[in-house]
């Protein structure tokens, strides 16, 4: 699909995080929708602004209902279906010695489908992505705050976005090529 | 933004209403204590050891917070303050406890022990004089500690600066190894003596953070109830409710992992002498209160503060806090009134064995101690600050996490 604009999107950057949460409310209220941010800290009230939202708790919490029920159902069969031994009287299905690791399991598979589903939602790794094109963004990791607005934002006009970025306060409004 | 709420003046009228109900529970509670002595002894030692969790919490918390650090400590170390300062009068709540240990403890009776080799063997730790003084020596440690805490707190808010923060931090670090030792033995000593043929030694540390969860489930329902106060509310962002939350969510688990952890130990190695104990807590009422405090005291609450939008939310919160509160009582009657329903593990002496676990005083013990306490607590709070929390700064907020 050829892109409907010849630049990936805008980048501003800012001296702090109080100036960058003042222009992404700001354009969030003129209705832009599809942004980003990139801060050196992590910044819950921009995330929040912007709108972000993810799936990746509850596939998390997929993931610890499946490991319980692997690991409970793996000794139950082992020992009820598959291989029942006589252990001291104890009944074939003795649960509580099966918790411990049925709880190991649950956090096992919770972490890996958190960190699975972390790549998997946010498309790392990624080797090439078009926001690195602008030399000033190394700073994001160090003492500056960026706002981008993307070209995909269905309001997104190479003229008008530019003049309202300009009006943001901005250290410097840059182009973002693809 | 709703109406600001004075909390300090409601606060004074908890604290009236309070005094007054805790007043009538002592009275029908003294009543008891000369009507049915051994049932009011029993009832009282509930009592006591579901309202010291709060200012043996606080005190705990508060030090965790010193060597800690953190935001979520300071939204509730005015709270946590003000609880540990009702500690002496908790030494006084004691009085009935020392008074009945007749009553209350089959070590105490010298024909028993006579007769019985354990605790024969037991004798020079399990006696009355050293029950007394080990009593006192716990008293002494958590009130000389609560005392040193307020002391440089104070000067900490008259801007004493880093040098009081240091000396609050050098007096935490010792002071919590003393409180769970002391704790520790406390629990020994009042509750799993009543069955002094059984032991285990995580005993202690169940009832440590049966304590921690009850401490932050009152400042959390506390903070909700200050949430549209002007001085408390302005301050307490939803990232301190989210912290909170994710605490009280911490000691859910805990207690469910000692709690599990004593029990796998117990049943595993299948002893005669061990599972008496678990036994008598799992048939009939006992089991099934069992079974609600598996469901209650951890199901619910871990499945509900799973959510990010429940740990954030003050009301929320504060409900679940205030439902935990209950379960914390339910939980304490389970661990130490099925040790009334059974005489000296078959044996058949001392008085009063045939009597059912249970007693109208409970609640009248509950009601007296807690409203005294409450009140006292209330007391406190006057004339201080209600939070430590600092205005609220962009920058400040941004930085949090």
């Amino acid at each position: 699909m050829k892109p409907k604009f010849p630049i990936y999107g805008y980048l501003a950057e800012f001296h702090d995080g109080d100036e960058l949460l003042a222009a992404a409310k700001r354009s969030r209220a003129e209705g832009f929708t599809v942004m980003e941010a990139y801060t050196p800290v992590p910044m819950e009230e921009v995330a929040h602004t912007l709108g972000y939202s993810t799936s990746l708790p509850w596939i998390v919490l997929a993931g610890g209902v499946l490991g319980a029920c692997v690991g409970f159902g793996l000794q139950y069969w082992t020992s009820v279906i598959d291989y029942p031994l006589n252990i001291g009287g104890r009944p074939m299905n003795s649960w509580p010695a099966f918790i411990v690791v049925t709880f190991e399991m649950t956090i096992l598979f919770a972490a890996a489908s958190a960190v699975l589903g972390m790549l998997w939602l946010n498309g790392l790794p990624q080797p090439y992505h078009p926001v690195f094109n602008v030399p000033a963004f190394e700073l994001a990791s160090r003492n500056r705050f960026f706002l981008m607005i993307l070209s995909r934002d269905p309001r997104f006009d190479m003229k008008a976005t530019k003049v309202f970025m300009d009006g943001l306060g901005a250290l410097s409004v840059k182009e973002v090529p693809h | 933004m709703s109406a600001h709420v004075d909390f300090r003046q409601r606060l004074e009228g908890w604290r009236k209403l309070s005094f007054g109900v805790g007043a009538l529970g002592l009275a029908a509670s003294a009543w008891a204590w000369s009507t049915e002595p051994t049932a009011f002894a029993r009832m009282w030692l509930i009592a006591f050891l579901y309202w010291i969790a709060l200012p043996l919490g606080s005190l705990a918390l508060s030090m965790l917070h010193y060597l800690t650090g953190g935001a979520w400590g300071l939204a509730i170390q005015r709270w946590m303050q003000a609880a540990m300062r009702t500690l002496p009068l908790f030494a006084l709540l004691f009085v009935p406890i020392a008074l009945g240990m007749h009553e209350l403890y089959e070590w105490t009776h010298a024909d028993v022990v006579a007769n019985d080799e354990l605790l024969a063997h037991k004798a020079p730790y399990l006696n009355s004089t050293g029950f007394l003084a080990r009593a006192a020596l716990f008293f002494a440690i958590w009130i000389g500690l609560s005392l040193l805490l307020a002391a440089n707190a104070r000067k900490h808010d008259q801007g004493g600066g880093e040098a009081a923060l240091g000396r609050l931090r050098t007096i935490s670090g010792p002071g919590l190894a003393l409180y769970f030792l002391a704790m520790s033995f406390a629990a020994f000593d009042w509750s799993m003596s009543l069955e002094p043929h059984w032991f285990s030694t995580i005993y202690g540390v169940v009832f440590i953070l049966g304590q921690g969860l009850s401490t932050l489930a009152f400042t959390i329902l506390l903070s909700s109830c200050a949430v549209r106060d002007a001085e408390v509310g302005s301050r307490l962002q939803p990232s301190h409710v989210h912290d909170l939350g994710k605490l009280m969510f911490a000691f859910v688990l805990l207690w469910a992992y000692v709690n599990y952890s004593q029990f796998v130990i117990i049943w595993s190695a299948n002893l005669a002498e061990e599972t008496p104990w678990y036994l008598r807590r799992t048939v009939g009422a006992w089991g099934a209160l069992a079974l609600v405090l598996i469901a209650l005291h951890f199901a619910l609450p871990f499945l509900v503060l799973l959510s990010k939008g429940v740990k954030r939310n003050p009301r929320v919160l504060g409900a679940i806090a205030g439902f935990m509160l209950l379960m914390r009582l339910a939980d304490l009657v389970w661990y130490v009134a099925p040790a009334f329903a059974h005489g000296a593990e078959g044996a058949d002496h001392g008085g009063g064995h045939a009597q059912s676990p249970l007693h109208w005083s409970l609640i009248t013990s509950f009601v007296g101690i807690g409203g005294l306490w409450f009140g006292a607590f209330a007391s406190a709070l006057r004339s201080r600050p209600l939070t430590s929390l600092p205005e609220p700064d962009p920058r400040a907020a941004a930085a949090h996490h």
